[in-house]
């Protein structure tokens, strides 16, 4: 056994010799140093990690087997469509893989979601984390633009008629619009090479950058080291070696904890995948059993439930202003509704990081944009009326205000004070 | 504060009060009534896949429904010679054009693309081929309550017989075909359980392998945790 135990440790020096391994193993696992106060808000940054790789996982096996392919078959189907029935039947697995993938779509959005909730209510965007946060928001971004690629591919009515829309959405923008949109589409109209483009973007150019920037948001997260629910820095207290004193090794401690959540996840995740696939027509949309039919178009227009916030926005803004229309700045106000967020750690003054020492206006605010974040991805399923429309524009009008007005609340806000060491 | 946060809590109520109903009969659940579906294949076959194809269901898929391949080839496998073919039909698509207007779709998925917040899309095509009537205005002398104008002619009329629709918006059976209403409802049902089968043939055995897989993540959580407490059990 000595001889075996000699032998793995020569080889492993062998590699030191040439490359970090065991250097990088201690800086990022065994030796980096997270706050013991993890809550349950803290699993869902690994769970976006898994749900990454499953959506890389089961898209290289779908890749493997779809057709970007917009023109009919023998019986009148789109052969891209075509294909996606190809693989949920004559495929072996091919059901799971692709309900795994739509599926993990939805619960990226969930997870993502749940992870930047989670920044902002204990002030995980604050001084010295702000580059992790930009690059998380440029994760989102690239996450939104993944999800609007990827729609367009199994060809459905909902897939082409929301790519129309949202392509159509840049003809607004003055001068350049109408040449944008064109160029963007590859056509006059939707169709086969933009259903070429988007596979492309959708499997090579967005993953590629996505996995940088997740890189990146990591490495910049190991340089600073993690937050926690009480927002107090760790690192001020250490021990003789150097050590946090509320700090304890990733690994063991937080691997195994991550696995435990992980196993929970999937067991919600499966609960999805085999017994409620189109999740009652949220995550796979009815509409889009239908094959996309240019002659066609729908009478209700729905993008997926995770963009429909700031759909809800774009359809908020309803007054021209400064000669130009009120679709250009809708499309102004969606954009802006994405990237403020990007804000955060320059718009926010107070003294305390967590919400357990905030005091009174900043959880009204945040209580009041919560709510006004539902009722706006609520609307965005649903059919403009007046009193819909009334109702968005006040709920963009308290989004903005979350943000725009951050720096007058949070410095008058009535703080506690924060404790020296995380709590319990 | 509070007032104005009760304020829009309720005024999505207010906003969302209008929309246009429909309304759907249910349909009945022949999930995994193996008659029922085998003769549900053979109304499909017999009525529907002359003008519409299911092109991404197989033939030989019928074994699932308990038909063997000999079953398949004598009572079922009319629009080809194989038994390992998609059930495709020869009508040319440039002529179903200019007979009814647009061609006739492709029926696999439609039962799942026909739901939507009215009800399933079982419960859609149930209603919709109970809902056939007589209406002299349109080109082939039917119209249907659930697809206003629609180009399909009633192709169930000598089972169903002539349906008209009064004046109070109902309608009532004015030439008996050759079922009864309830035998009529019955076929109906049959069909539109086999159009729900080929939406997604795997679904019964994907309900089945799910418990099965959230069984194991049950045990592999039982001793995730455990592992967990285990090691955290140092951790104050």
């Amino acid at each position: 056994m000595s001889k075996v135990n000699a032998l793995l440790q020569d080889t492993l020096d062998w590699v030191d010799a040439r490359f970090p391994l065991t250097a990088n193993w201690k800086a990022h696992l065994s030796e980096y140093y997270a706050p013991k106060n993890f809550n349950f808000w803290y699993f869902f940054g690994s769970l976006a990690i898994l749900v990454l790789v499953i959506q890389i996982v089961t898209g290289i096996f779908l890749v493997m087997h779809f057709k970007p392919d917009a023109s009919l078959n023998a019986s009148g189907v789109p052969v891209a469509f075509a294909s996606v029935e190809y693989i949920m039947r004559d495929v072996p697995w091919g059901w799971l893989i692709r309900y795994m993938h739509s599926t993990g779509a939805s619960a990226f959005f969930i997870v993502v979601y749940m992870h930047m909730f989670r920044g902002l209510i204990y002030g995980s965007y604050r001084k010295p984390r702000e580059l992790i946060w930009i690059f998380g928001m440029m994760i989102f971004l690239c996450l939104m633009a993944e999800a609007f690629f990827g729609y367009l591919l199994p060809w459905g009515q909902m897939s082409y008629w929301g790519a129309q829309v949202i392509v159509n959405l840049f003809s607004a923008i003055p001068f350049i619009g109408p040449d944008l949109s064109l160029w963007l589409r590859g056509d006059f109209v939707v169709g086969d090479s933009t259903l070429n483009r988007f596979f492309s973007f959708h499997v090579i150019a967005v993953p590629l950058v996505l996995l940088g920037l997740v890189a990146a948001h990591i490495i910049a997260l190991h340089e600073v080291g993690s937050n926690n629910p009480d927002g107090v820095e760790i690192k001020k207290k250490k021990d003789a070696n150097g050590i946090p004193l509320d700090g304890i090794p990733f690994h063991p401690y937080y691997s195994v904890k991550d696995i435990v959540g992980v196993v929970v996840f999937l067991m919600v995740f499966s609960v999805i995948v085999f017994f409620m696939p189109e999740f009652g027509g949220y995550f796979l949309e009815y509409n889009n059993f239908f094959p996309a039919d240019p002659l066609v178009t729908p009478p209700h227009i729905a993008p997926v439930w995770y963009f429909t916030p700031y759909y809800s926005i774009l359809r908020a803004v309803t007054y021209p202003l400064f000669g130009l229309d009120a679709k250009f700045w809708g499309v102004v106000a969606m954009g802006a509704s994405t990237v403020i967020i990007a804000f955060l750690p320059w718009l926010d003054r107070s003294p305390v990081k967590s919400i357990r020492y905030r005091g009174p206006l900043f959880k009204g605010f945040l209580v009041a944009f919560l709510i006004s974040f539902f009722i706006l991805g609520y609307l965005g399923m649903l059919g403009p009326t007046p009193g819909r429309t009334l109702v968005s524009q006040i709920c963009s009008v308290i989004y903005f205000a979350f943000f725009l007005l951050m720096p007058i609340y949070t410095s008058l806000d009535k703080c506690q004070p924060e404790p020296d060491r995380v709590t319990k | 504060m509070k007032k104005f946060l009760t304020a829009l809590l309720f005024a999505p109520i207010l906003a969302f009060a209008s929309g246009a109903e429909l309304h759907l009969d249910t349909a009945p659940d022949r999930a995994n009534d193996i008659p029922a579906l085998q003769r549900g294949a053979q109304v499909f076959v017999n009525y529907c896949l002359n003008c519409h194809s299911a092109s991404y269901m197989r033939y030989n898929r019928l074994q699932d429904i308990g038909l063997t391949d000999a079953q398949i080839k004598d009572n079922l496998l009319f629009t080809a010679d194989k038994i390992g073919e998609p059930m495709r039909i020869s009508m040319q698509r440039n002529d179903a054009k200019s007979w009814f207007g647009a061609a006739p779709p492709d029926l696999t998925v439609i039962a799942r693309a026909r739901a939507s917040e009215f009800g399933s899309g079982a419960d859609w095509l149930y209603t919709y081929l109970r809902g056939f009537y007589r209406d002299e205005a349109r080109p082939t002398g039917w119209n249907n309550t659930v697809f206003a104008n629609v180009g399909m002619p009633h192709v169930l009329w000598e089972l169903q017989g002539d349906q008209i629709m009064g004046d109070d918006h109902k309608l009532t059976l004015a030439k008996p075909g050759k079922l009864s209403a309830a035998e009529y409802d019955q076929m109906v049902g049959d069909l539109v359980g086999f159009l729900k089968y080929i939406g997604e043939p795997m679904s019964e055995f994907r309900k089945r392998l799910g418990v099965i897989v959230l069984i194991a993540l049950g045990i592999i959580f039982v001793f995730a945790y455990a592992l967990k407490r285990e090691y955290w059990k140092d951790i104050h």
